[in-house]
């Protein structure tokens, strides 16, 4: 025990010694992307633009969509899985 | 091959899609059976396949939030979230996160933010990972003193007890929080809450590597609650960090939904592999997975500390994050459809 109490130390020593001798750097001023809408057509072109119009409607786009396919996905999931006849409403293990 | 590759409009860069895919279902399969958002894991892996840093922070975390309402939801099916507990955690996740933020902001003023921010993740996984190995230590002495005494451990028996001491607080409000089976004071999951928001705040994570050992070891939940009241928490935060992301133009859609895509299938799966794995079973993963996450850090701090050494160290870190995810959610996805198969045949035994 002592042995590997030992080793963390010189392990810990090695990391973290040199980096308190470096000094580390600042953050900046906030950079704007502007999307390149050159290249795309159809959907991707629209989707691009939004973004480059407004980052508030890009936004309220975002998260309407994330829970709306992550709801579609859990109930296609949950059709499959009943198929297959898994039982998805208990759990038998009781272990803390 | 040019049908592999598909242009991100946002961010102005080709991808390739399946590593995409890959990367969700992997990542997916891992939050759903720990509870967490598994940041640590797809961050790296989005800048691998070619996303600037910020980009690869957005995009993970809002498919973060789609994947832990997958997860959540059937999570809540079997009766693992316990929605009073995660209601009342939320409360101290935002004020403990605020906290944590504006420190990083006094730490950037002062120069030192980066370097403080590695130390507090590298010690606090070590320590996790000790408390988690430590406490699978106890609990087999425990069985081990039984086996010797002729008797059978407790199922419910655990090792380290930390969460009986903390219950004899009595400061009210008090709770009965009736899925996890704890009544305390409603300081204590407010309290553990903060810290570990606090925690998350400056660390810049989503917080569900921290929450969940704090759930089962401070407060006392059960493996398979931590983890479904985890996710629950992970899903909110995890929407709130996407909006907040993406108004700062930094989330690439598309590659959410693809991402989204694979994750989708492997939250079900990590999450239905909890059914079938014990609740020591997760601890023991939860703590491997949690001392790579610590030595891949550990790499990228010898490889900025020794410059000549910074190519190979990144290399080694990536290959070892990659490694361990494909690892892990392999053991996973196996131990799900063994268990899947056994349910099937019983029942089929049955009828």
């Amino acid at each position: 025990m002592k042995r590997i109490t030992q080793l963390c130390t010189m392990v810990f020593l090695a990391l973290t010694v040199p980096g308190l001798a470096l000094a580390a750097g600042g953050g900046g001023a906030p950079i704007v992307l502007v999307a390149d809408t050159r290249k795309l057509d159809g959907i991707m072109a629209w989707w691009a633009n939004l973004y480059n119009e407004s980052h508030l409607y890009f936004t309220i786009l975002t998260i309407v969509m994330i829970p709306t396919i992550g709801i579609l996905f859990g109930v296609l999931a949950d059709i499959v899985m009943h198929f297959i006849g898994l039982d998805l409403k208990s759990r038998d293990l009781a272990e803390h | 091959m040019e049908w592999l590759y598909i242009l991100m409009p946002i961010a102005g860069v080709k991808i390739f899609w399946p590593g995409l895919v890959i990367l969700g279902v992997g990542v997916g399969i891992i939050g759903g059976f720990f509870g967490m958002g598994g940041a640590w894991m797809v961050t790296p892996g989005l800048n691998i396949l070619g996303f600037p840093m910020a980009f690869a922070i957005g995009t993970d975390i809002a498919h973060m939030a789609g994947k832990s309402l997958i997860a959540t939801m059937r999570h809540g099916k079997f009766g693992n979230v316990d929605y009073k507990l995660g209601v009342i955690m939320i409360v101290g996740t935002v004020g403990g996160f605020e906290v944590g933020a504006q420190m990083v902001m006094w730490l950037e003023r002062l120069g030192s933010v980066d370097k403080v921010v590695r130390y507090i993740y590298l010690i606090l996984l070590f320590l996790i990972a000790w408390m988690v190995f430590h406490d699978v230590n106890k609990r087999r002495m425990k069985e081990k003193a039984a086996k010797a005494a002729g008797q059978e451990v407790d199922a419910l028996a655990t090792g380290i007890e930390w969460h009986k001491t903390l219950h004899k607080i009595k400061i009210p409000p008090m709770v009965h929080l009736h899925v996890a089976g704890i009544y305390c004071s409603a300081w204590l999951p407010i309290g553990v809450s903060f810290l570990t928001g606090w925690l998350a705040g400056i660390l810049g994570i989503g917080g569900g590597l921290i929450r969940m050992p704090a759930l089962i070891y401070l407060l006392g939940c059960p493996t398979h609650v931590a983890v479904g009241t985890d996710l629950f928490e992970v899903m909110i935060s995890g929407l709130y960090g996407a909006a907040s992301f993406t108004f700062k133009g930094r989330t690439e859609l598309v590659a959410a939904i693809v991402m989204l895509c694979g994750a989708s299938i492997g939250a079900q799966v990590g999450t239905v592999a909890t059914k079938y794995i014990k609740g020591y079973g997760i601890r023991i993963a939860f703590g491997l997975a949690v001392v790579g996450c610590a030595v891949s850090i550990a790499m990228k701090m010898i490889g900025s500390a020794y410059k000549n050494l910074y190519q190979a160290m990144d290399i080694a870190s990536t290959v070892l994050i990659l490694g361990l995810v494909f690892g892990m959610s392999a053991y996973i996805a196996v131990k799900m459809v063994q268990g899947a198969k056994a349910e099937l045949a019983a029942k089929k035994a049955a009828n």
